[in-house]
Order: structure tokens, then C-alpha cells, then sequence
């Protein structure tokens, strides 16, 4: 079902162009660091300054004299892995939460979907703001859990409304009568059939949640130097964006990108799971 | 002859919007004997899906059984068993099988792993006999090259190869009864009467009880040994096949047949029964078949019990008593 979905999305030229950027990104941030330059170790102590563009340092240095084109790398390693974590946590709290929810109903169903009707109308940058103000300095651990806490709400609801539709088809009912448990029922017929709308869900999310990290850590509260992040680097370059633009130009450019990646394969697979509504 | 399922008085609500509640299945009674076929006959929304669903306490809320009655399994009661409980009757003493089966198979698993997965609910098998069991039951249900089909998913499928599948499933955990819910009306006629003999041959080898569910009398006659007509969430007229065929008693029954066009004889115009069915919430006082019934006289504003007209034959019909009197004995 994914792998089709995929395939679908391959099909559209927004689908393709993002999915070879993503996976691009991915092999850059996986495999870029052991080719580039580490730069902690490009500490130039004569020369401390921002270097141009040029040869051997493409997207040039900051002011640290660290080799920017390496930080984004890296960068892109830390935005990604928050984010991907961030994503898996969320993603699987909406759709166990959506999927018990939407099959149980009743009065289990009723409880959990006020609690998320409560959580929803918190602000969520908001409260990781307050959180993270009042925390300071908080470990990278943290900060992926607190962003992937605070983001399944809506997958729950879309989820429960997959879970109230499939529930009554025939093979639902025929595992039912077939003497399977109810965490069979949810786990394994309900789950794998909402694969989908999991998968739009999850792709979406990766692109709010990069820009969320972004913001947070260009306000100084996300990743907490000297472990890159993008937004952190643009907090960088603040100071320098006159003289030095290139420094917070390229992770600012990159940011652009990715999000624009994983929305354009996002509505691609939306549009394949359903043609009706493209 | 065994009983392996006593279905007495089946009483089911649910809440009337207007407050109280309504039975959409009042009162219904029947046995299974082992490798016994019985219809159950009725028109859309006569209560005999739902029936079918309290067998396994399926249900579906708020409906409720009314405690007094009756669902006898041999020696379990079953409308006693309470929490995790009625899972043990599900597929293990009752399988059954649905209406629609492009629909009844879950599109993302194998034919085999859904074959195998009702075989490890109930049995305890490793995983290879599970898959050697689901073979055989593919190969039992006729279908060719089971070896390979197990590996194919249900969109591979016509059908009748789905509903085939759909049978190996709920055998799956050896049940003594298969209920067997509208099988063939999804089907093409040629398939439907394959269906149908695999079912029968199931039923002689295996010694199988059949509750046969369906609003078709062509699939009742040479298939079930016994009929249940349902009307009004009651059972209205109960006997052998043979003897509904020759004699039906009912005049809702009568209504049915004169109703269904035959191959035989001169052309006629098909006689349908009067006006539709009233909904279960507003069942009529009395004979419930009394605002439709060309025969309803005086007596049918008080409910009938089922009577006798002949041996194991009975009509929920006042009819029936004129029919035993001594005036009435020149119809016999």
C-alpha cells in the first residue's frame, strides 16, 4: 500500500522533484560529514572571520571562521533527526490514541477526543516556548519528545475518523466474527488499512516540525550550540548578515527547501490516496 | 440426530428515538440438529441478520438481548458468557460468512495469512501448520492450486474464489455451525450454485449444522432440509423444504412464491404482496402481517401463536386453527 503510494507520487512532477530532494538531503546528511570537512576542526585562529564563497569553502565561512557548507551538513543531520523522531513519536501516539478512539467509541472514544479537543486549543509554539524558557538549556533528547508530544493531535482525529469508516467494513466485522481480540482488530486489520493517511500525516509533519525547530532554536531555545542546527545558524549570522551574508543565507535557503520537499510529496501522496479530492 | 443449537424466544432491542425500545427480532426460536441445513427466509430488515449476530453475541450497541431469552450451544449458554468469553464461541463453535465477499477480506493481507490468522486465534499450531492447514482448507473449498493461491491477495481474486476464501476462513477453527448470511447474492448465478454445493459437501463430510440465511427461496429448495420464514422480526411459518414448497401455509409465504417468477406453465403476472414492510419500530398490533394479508379476518387483531397445520410444519396464522377444524379438513 505504501510502496503503491509512493509509486503514485513518483508520478507527479511536485511528487518527484520533492522525493529526490528528500532523499538527496538524507544521503547528504548520512553520508556528507565523512567527506566534508569537520568544522570543529576548522578553526583558522590567525584569520578568525567570515570568508566569502570560494574554493575551498563553497557556501564560505562564518565568523568563527568554521566551514559553513559542513555546518549545514551537519545541520541538516540535526534538523532531520529531530524531526524524524519528533515525527515517529507523534505519528504513532495519534494513531494508536485516533485508532482506539475511533473502534471503541462510546464513552472511551468520547473522553479521549475532548482531551484532544483541550490539547488543540493550547497554542503549541506557545507552550514549548514557556516550557523551554522556564527550562533552559534543554538536552536535544527533550526537545524531540516535547515537540513529538505536543503534535498528534489532529493525526488522532484524522485517524479516528479512518478508524470509524473501516470499522464497519465487512472484514472487520468478519475478523470480529472470527473470534479476534480487539487489540488484534486494532493493531492489525485497522492500522495497516490506515497506512496511508499515516504516511500523508507523517510527511506534512516533518516539514511543520523542521520549521518549528527552526524558529525555536533561532529564538535560542531549541538546539543548544555548538551543535548546528539551521535555525540556530541563521541566529548565528543575526550579527554578520550585512557583511556576511552567505552565512545565514544557506541554511535559511536550505530550510526553504526541505519544507517545500516534504509539503510538495505530501499533497502528491494525499492526491493518490484520494483522487477524488485533488 | 445431535442438537447442537437451541435458539429460544430471541428477544432483541434497541432504544426508539422517541424513548422505550423496539425489537427488531421478537420472540424468535429455533434448533440446529448436526449436519443440518435450516433457512432462515425474510425480507430485508425481518430481523434474520440479526439473528444471525446474536448467535455470536455480535450485537451491535446499544442493542441489547432481552435476558430471558435463550441461546444454547450444546451444553453453553452462550447469552451467560461475560467479558473475553464469547470470543471462545466466535469462529471456534460458530464461523460464519457474509454477504459481499469482495469487501469481507482485508485488501492488505494475503489470502493465507488471513486463513491462518482465525486458525491461530483458536488452535494452538506453529506457524508452518497453520499455513499447511490453510492449504488444506483452500484445497477443501475447491480451489485450484491451493499451494499458490495462499499467497495471492484477495484483489487476485474473482468472487467466487473471495467467498470460497471466506469459507476456508470461517472453517478455519473447525466450527460444529456455519452461518452462512445472504452467501450468493453478491454472486453471479453460475457461481452461486458452485457456492452452494461447496457448502452442501462441507455440511456431508464434515457434519457441519448450516444456518442458511437468505431472502432467496430458489437457493432454499435442495439445499436446506428445514425453513424458517421470518417476517416482522418473528418467525411466521416453519417446515421441512419439501413440505414448505408443496403447501406453504402462511399467507405471507403464499404472498412470497406468488411473487417469484417460474420457468414452467403459462406466463402470468407476478402477484406481489400488497404495501411494504412496516419498520420495526412501528410493528402492527395483532398479526403483524394483518394490513398486507389478503386473508386477515376478525381473530388477526390478536397475535397469533405459531400452529400447527401438519407434522413439523406451523404458521404464526389464525388460519390455522380453521384449517384443523373439521370444516376445514377437505383442504388437507
Amino acid at each position: 500500500m505504501i510502496a503503491d503510494l509512493l509509486r503514485a507520487a513518483w508520478r507527479t512532477p511536485g511528487g518527484r522533484a520533492g522525493l529526490v530532494f528528500l532523499v538527496f538531503l538524507v544521503l547528504l546528511a548520512l553520508l556528507g560529514p565523512l567527506v566534508l570537512p569537520d568544522p570543529f576542526q576548522q578553526f583558522d585562529l590567525v584569520e578568525l572571520q567570515s570568508a566569502p564563497p570560494s574554493g575551498p569553502h563553497p557556501f564560505g565561512t562564518d565568523q568563527l571562521s568554521r566551514d559553513v557548507l559542513s555546518r549545514v551538513v551537519n545541520g541538516a543531520r540535526v534538523s532531520l533527526a529531530v524531526a524524524g523522531i519528533a515525527v515517529a513519536l507523534s505519528v504513532t501516539l495519534g494513531a494508536v490514541v485516533g485508532l482506539v478512539a475511533g473502534y471503541l467509541g462510546g464513552g472511551v472514544d468520547a473522553v479521549l477526543m475532548r482531551l484532544v479537543d483541550g490539547a488543540m486549543a493550547v497554542p503549541r509554539l506557545f507552550l514549548l516556548l514557556v516550557v523551554l524558557a522556564v527550562a533552559s538549556r534543554v538536552p536535544l533528547a527533550v526537545l524531540i519528545v516535547l515537540i513529538g508530544t505536543t503534535g498528534w493531535f489532529a493525526t488522532s482525529r484524522l485517524i479516528r475518523a479512518e478508524a470509524l469508516r473501516l470499522r464497519e467494513e465487512t472484514y472487520v466485522r468478519a475478523a470480529e466474527a472470527l473470534g479476534a481480540s480487539r487489540r488484534r482488530i486494532i493493531f492489525r486489520h485497522l492500522l495497516v488499512n490506515t497506512a496511508g493517511p499515516l504516511l500523508v500525516a507523517a510527511t506534512l509533519g516533518v516539514g511543520d516540525v523542521i520549521l518549528l525547530e527552526a524558529g525555536l532554536s533561532f529564538l535560542g531555545l531549541g538546539v543548544q550550540p555548538p551543535t548546528p542546527s539551521w535555525g540556530g545558524m541563521i541566529l548565528d549570522a543575526r550579527p554578520v548578515l550585512e557583511s556576511a551574508p552567505w552565512v545565514g543565507i544557506f541554511p535559511g535557503v536550505m530550510i526553504t527547501l526541505t519544507v517545500l520537499a516534504t509539503n510538495l510529496v505530501g499533497d502528491a501522496l494525499r492526491d493518490a490516496l484520494d483522487p477524488r479530492g485533488a | 440426530m445431535t442438537r447442537v443449537l437451541d435458539v429460544r424466544d430471541l428477544r432483541i432491542s434497541f432504544p426508539a428515538p422517541g424513548g422505550g425500545r423496539f425489537h427488531p427480532v421478537d420472540g424468535v426460536s429455533f434448533t440446529l440438529d448436526r449436519g443440518e441445513t435450516l433457512a432462515l427466509v425474510g425480507e430485508s430488515g425481518c430481523g434474520k441478520s440479526l439473528t444471525s449476530l446474536a448467535l455470536l453475541r455480535l450485537v451491535p450497541p446499544p442493542g441489547r438481548i432481552d435476558p430471558a431469552s435463550v441461546i444454547r450451544l450444546r451444553d453453553t449458554d452462550v447469552l451467560a458468557l461475560e467479558g473475553e468469553a464469547p470470543r471462545q464461541v466466535r469462529g471456534r463453535r460458530i464461523g460464519m460468512i457474509f454477504q459481499d465477499p469482495m469487501t469481507s477480506l482485508n485488501p492488505v493481507f494475503t489470502v493465507g495469512d488471513q486463513i491462518a490468522e482465525g486458525v491461530r486465534a483458536h488452535l494452538r499450531v506453529t506457524k508452518a501448520e497453520a499455513r499447511e492447514r490453510a492449504r488444506g482448507l483452500l484445497q477443501e473449498v475447491g480451489i485450484p492450486d491451493p499451494a499458490e493461491r495462499l499467497d495471492a491477495y484477495p484483489h487476485q481474486l474473482s468472487g467466487g474464489m473471495r467467498q470460497r476464501v471466506m469459507i476456508a476462513i470461517a472453517l478455519s477453527a473447525e466450527p460444529e455451525i456455519l452461518v452462512a448470511d445472504e452467501p450468493t447474492t453478491a454472486l453471479d448465478v453460475t457461481v452461486q450454485a458452485q457456492i452452494l454445493e461447496v457448502l452442501d459437501q462441507l455440511r456431508r463430510t464434515r457434519g457441519m449444522a448450516v444456518l442458511l440465511i437468505t431472502h432467496d427461496l430458489g437457493i432454499v429448495a435442495g439445499r436446506a432440509d428445514r425453513v424458517a420464514v421470518m417476517y416482522a422480526g418473528q418467525i411466521v411459518e416453519e417446515a421441512t423444504t419439501a413440505d414448505l414448497f408443496a403447501r406453504p401455509s402462511h399467507p405471507y409465504t403464499q404472498g412470497l412464491f406468488a411473487s417469484v417468477p417460474r420457468i414452467s406453465g403459462p406466463v402470468q403476472r407476478l402477484t406481489p404482496i400488497r404495501g411494504t414492510v412496516p419498520p420495526p419500530t412501528a410493528w402492527p398490533t395483532g398479526c403483524r402481517f394483518r394490513p398486507r394479508c389478503p386473508q386477515a379476518f376478525e381473530k388477526s387483531e390478536q397475535p397469533p401463536e405459531l400452529l400447527p397445520v401438519g407434522p413439523g410444519h406451523r404458521i404464526r396464522c389464525w388460519l390455522a386453527e380453521r384449517a384443523a377444524a373439521p370444516s376445514g379438513s377437505a383442504t388437507r
